[in-house]
């Protein structure tokens, strides 16, 4: 058996002004001092907190956003003065995919690395689109990873890049002829990747690149920011070269990772002909916008001896259709696109990565179930550091930003001091992968699934909405939601 | 001279010839509705009323008000701060006989109330949480300003309707407000009693009032009193409440015959005696907040006390595993419910499961193994504590396991010689009415009882001292925020206003009873968001 992969998390708080989602409204004005007062019971010592945050003159002009919203000392105060009200603040950030509560777990999964876990039952809709709309299966009996979880038995994590091939081909005198795959194995199944909305900053390359070392992953960067990295993590590094650039950047290519990322165009093929020339071994992956027509255009080019694709999604996770208008959510396209490399008898030996719209540790999971081999994850490492998903004016990579034009978008943005620290940076971004890391043997432990290749492509083991409720509630009668009165 | 099993068994009979199998006294309950306000000095409602500096006292709006919102009492020099948790709000505003506008110097507002609107989550909504407190507090219905029977989920039972309350036939229920349902005052009741062995084994034939019963919460989780408050109202409406894993507390003793021991995969504090006492025993398989996980007892609530009845050290954090490490198979599944019926000969075995996809072969394995309940857990379903992860994703919601279930044992043909029940995310009485339309035969509760008991959803149950008010904590200062009495009195009215609501929906459906609803989906229908109201109404 090989070492148990283990993330070392360190608790790292964040430096950032965090928005909480409780305020407390007090009318102290009419407060009698009396001596029943609630507020020292309070069981987090919110108002001691407060009080003190308040009279200390260092401290940040803003709340503490400790409250829990008990309603202890709301419901108990002799003269009703306390009440508690939701900050506008918090349900603005983000957008609908992004939303208030995946900024706050992510914030706080990034604090120490721990998986969040919580009293009561669960909170939210009931379904929702996209990976809302899929449960996934659990075992009732044994199985034999059932141990996984507490530590007898290992569950793997590991996933290979590169071409496999489907056979070994001997020649009539019983050689091996099937020349040796070389794979890239990392023992989880993310890679971190350059942001939808790519900050201007390399110090912000530089921490994924440590990160992913510390991780034993890769890090996908442009080949710009992957000069600055130093040697020592630059073997955790996946440069994005384009094809003209191929010759001025074979030094990067030589030292770098195994793996290299060009962007998808009509030369392609040649261009990686000329990454193999220069490092025989490497691993050429093609990086591409998802589209309607993605499934075709993977199968022309494993055609053409490409076998590894890197799917990039817009940020909610969908295809960008031909007009630009945004298309299918990636569970529905990556089901599309793996069905149809099952048909065409080769999808085991294509390597599939899959960004954008990956927030939460669930949609890696789920991902990979609709058919995609690993992911990458992008906006959610920015959120590690206390981006907001405000969305204030950046331009978007989907949209073939370029980023020496004079034209891209980069706005001033606190994520760029925090990238000023590279090992506070790093380490959010490897707290928040081991809190990924561990909820994904979560899902695979309750499954009884005892390694991550397995899962790939497994939509037995996963409960869709439309095909569950067509099974389910397929014989009630229908009633438009509007309810029809006489 | 050697103890044969046969002897045991003789034994046992004898022992036995009452209708439980407890030897000890048992208490009764009495089922009585009277008023439990909340214990909390100032009650949350929906609606705050503020009474601004310029009030003068005249004491116009203790008059005008018949909700008993304002009161001036005898002697009283200036009007007492608004009870602003009974106010209906617009309702009341215009009928023109309201405070605002009977106040001669305008000094009354009646706005939503801030606090109100923090409370509560798209499963439990606001509405709902105020609406099971106002069940808690009076044994009735709310009134109409309250949603009782939905969430704000967006799916599963928020989408479900009975076909009377969309068609128009039931009277807008603003204009007959009354607190109490009429429906359950006039005419004779339809039966709401269940029956929980259908095997036609030899073993006993227990039935219960309602169709529900209280699901499994074990000591350490919850505090004594929730335990014993739950224990004491089931007994009242003559159903069950369950230890759930974490032993048998003493103090449970005098309601041995209205619960059920239950025995999971970490055994803690199962021992052969409490399996005797008891007329249920329930195998907890799995938990539908977290399926295929084990359950953890955070060393935090691992007191003295709790350790000791579970047989471990205090202050450890107790992880139980999944699943049992002895069942391979259904053989294996059997092997386990003929021990326990071999223990106690005479009591009935349910069988708790979650809800993976091949639920219904689960279920039909659970048959053929000899259980007389099948208890399925959905994964909308409460916790003490669980990772968000499994309780958002893992394993799937109540509302489609009952009809899969349904379905597939009536194709085996089964379906009428097991009792299915349905648990994790049954949150008003409507629900349960829905599950039982959907195929089961009854429900289990939860959440809703700690709801009931005044819980918030704050989520924080596991952390520190445990529940800030006192309802999940071991904690002895938090304990003692709520008294046994008044827990007791909550969990008792609560069932009355749901039974109220189940004989209503029958009588409206021309029902006898509630076994008679079960499976019946052609008085259900869906809201559908694809449908367009003009396409129905052409
Ligand atoms: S509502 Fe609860 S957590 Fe918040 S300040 Fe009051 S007592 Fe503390
Ligand atoms: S009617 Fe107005 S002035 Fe009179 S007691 Fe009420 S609030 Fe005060
Ligand atoms: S801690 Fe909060 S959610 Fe848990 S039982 Fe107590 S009030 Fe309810």
């Amino acid at each position: 058996m090989p070492d148990r992969y283990h993330i070392h998390t360190t608790i790292t708080p964040g430096r950032f002004y965090r928005v909480g989602k409780f305020g407390g409204i007090d009318w102290r004005e009419d407060c009698a001092r009396c001596s029943e007062c609630v507020k020292p019971r309070c069981n987090y010592e919110v108002h001691e907190h407060e009080a003190l945050h308040n009279r200390d003159p260092r401290a940040a002009l803003r709340p503490l956003y400790e409250c829990k919203a008990c309603f202890s000392c709301v419901q108990g105060c002799t003269k009703g003065l306390l009440s508690l009200s939701i900050n506008p603040e918090y349900l603005e950030m983000g957008d609908e995919y992004w939303t208030p509560d995946i900024i706050h777990t992510t914030w706080v999964q990034a604090d120490a690395g721990k998986i969040p876990v919580s009293g009561a039952g669960y909170r939210g809709p009931f379904h929702g689109t996209g990976f809302d709309s899929i449960w996934t299966d659990m075992s009732e009996i044994v199985r034999p990873t059932r141990d996984g979880i507490h530590g007898r038995e290992y569950i793997s994590t590991s996933v290979d890049i590169g071409p496999k091939p489907m056979r070994l081909e001997f020649s009539p005198d019983g050689r091996m002829i099937t020349p040796p795959a070389h794979l890239l194995e990392i023992p989880l199944p993310v890679i971190l990747d350059i942001p939808a909305w790519p900050v201007r900053e390399t110090g912000l390359a530089l921490a994924r690149a440590a990160a992913a070392r510390r991780l034993g992953t890769v890090a996908v960067l442009f080949a710009r920011d992957a000069a600055a990295v130093p040697e020592s993590d630059l073997g955790s590094v996946v440069p994005i070269v384009s094809a003209e650039d191929i010759e001025k950047r074979r030094d990067l290519i030589r030292n770098s990772s195994s793996m290299i990322q060009l962007p998808d165009g009509p030369e392609i093929d040649a261009a990686a002909a000329e990454v193999r020339k220069l490092k025989p071994r490497s691993i050429v992956s093609v990086r591409m916008t998802l589209r309607p027509d993605t499934a075709d255009r993977l199968v022309a080019l494993a055609g053409k001896g490409l076998k590894v694709f890197h799917l990039c999604a817009d940020p909610h996770g969908r295809e960008r259709g031909g007009d630009g208008t945004p298309g299918r959510h990636i569970k529905d396209a990556l089901r599309e696109i793996h069905g149809r490399l099952v048909g065409e008898g080769f999808r085991d030996e294509i390597t599939l990565i899959t960004s954008g719209g990956i927030a939460l540790a669930e949609h890696m999971a789920k991902a990979i179930i609709c058919g995609s081999d690993l992911v990458a994850a992008d906006t959610a490492l920015l959120v590690a550091l206390g981006c907001r998903v405000c969305l204030n004016a950046h331009s978007l990579l989907i949209d073939g930003a370029d980023l020496g034009s004079p034209e891209f978008r980069d706005p001033e943005c606190p994520i760029k001091s925090a990238a000023g620290d590279l090992h506070y940076a790093a380490r959010r971004m490897v707290n928040l992968m081991g809190a990924w890391h561990s909820q994904l043997i979560e899902v695979l432990g309750a499954m009884g699934i005892r390694e991550v290749r397995r899962l790939r492509g497994e939509v037995g083991r996963a409960i869709f909405r439309e095909e569950i409720e067509k099974e389910a509630f397929g014989d009630l009668d229908r009633m438009p939601m509007e309810p029809v009165t006489a | 001279m050697t103890t044969t099993i046969a002897d045991l068994k003789r034994q046992n009979n004898e022992r036995y010839q009452r209708p439980g199998n407890s030897d000890y006294p048992q208490e009764t309950v009495e089922r009585i509705v009277r008023p439990a306000p909340d214990r909390y000095r100032n009650a949350i409602g929906k609606f705050k009323v503020d009474r601004l500096a310029n009030c003068i006292a005249c004491g116009r709006c203790a008059e005008v008000c018949s909700y008993g919102v304002h009161a001036k009492p005898e002697g009283y020099k200036y009007t007492i701060r608004p009870q602003d948790y009974r106010c209906i709000g617009p309702a009341c505003l215009e009928t023109g006989q309201d405070c605002v506008s009977q106040c001669p110097v305008h000094a009354l507002r009646v706005r939503l109330n801030p606090n109100a609107e923090c409370l509560g989550d798209p499963r439990w909504s606001s509405d709902l949480v105020l609406a099971t407190w106002h069940m808690a507090e009076t044994g009735h219905r709310p009134p109409a300003h309250l949603e009782y029977r939905l969430g704000e989920s967006g799916g599963g039972f928020d989408r479900i309707r009975f076909k009377f309350e969309v068609d128009g036939s039931e009277p807008d229920r603003a204009l007959a407000d009354k607190p109490e349902d009429p429906a359950s005052n006039s005419g004779p009741e339809a039966d709401t009693g269940l029956e929980l062995n259908r095997r036609g084994d030899n073993r006993p034939r227990i039935r219960i009032d309602i169709p529900v019963y209280g699901g499994g919460m074990s000591f350490g989780s919850v505090s004594i009193h929730t335990i014993l408050a739950k224990a004491r109202a089931m007994t009242a409406w003559n159903s069950f409440t369950c230890t759930g894993e974490g032993g048998y507390p003493d103090r449970l003793k005098p309601y041995d015959d209205h619960v059920i021991t239950q025995v999971a995969t970490g055994l803690f504090g199962v021992r052969e005696e409490t399996i005797r006492r008891v007329r249920i025993v329930e195998f907890k398989y799995a938990q539908g907040a977290k399926p295929g996980l084990g359950g953890h007892l955070l060393g935090d609530k691992n007191t003295p006390d709790v350790a000791q009845m579970r047989g471990a050290v205090a202050g450890n954090a107790l992880f139980s595993p999944f699943p049992f490490h002895s069942v391979y198979s259904v053989e294996d599944h059997k092997k386990h419910l003929d021990w326990i019926k071999e223990v106690n000969p005479r009591c009935l075995v349910s069988v708790k499961v979650s809800t993976p996809t091949d639920v219904d072969m689960v279920a039909v394995g659970s048959f053929y193994a000899g259980a007389h309940i099948i208890h399925l857990d959905g994964s909308y379903g409460g916790t003490g504590a669980a990772p968000d992860i499994a309780k958002k994703n893992i394993a799937m919601p109540i509302e489609y396991a009952v009809p899969k279930v349904h379905k597939f044992l009536s194709a085996e043909s089964i379906r009428e010689k097991v009792t299915l029940i349905a648990s994790g995310g049954i949150r008003t009485a409507y629900d349960a009415l829905k599950a039982i339309a959907l195929g089961a035969d009854g429900v289990v509760i939860g959440t809703t009882e700690m709801i009931a008991l005044g819980c918030v959803r704050c989520s924080t149950c596991e952390s520190g001292r445990g529940c800030p008010r006192g309802i999940a904590s071991t904690d002895p200062e938090m304990v003692a925020l709520m008294p046994l009495d008044w827990a007791t009195q909550r969990l008792i009215n609560l069932q009355n206003a749901w039974r109220e609501q189940m004989i209503y929906v029958l009588k409206k459906l021309g029902l006898p009873s509630i076994q008679s609803l079960r499976g019946r989906t052609d008085f259900l229908c869906y809201m559908d968001d694809s449908i367009n109201t003009k396409d129905v109404a052409k």
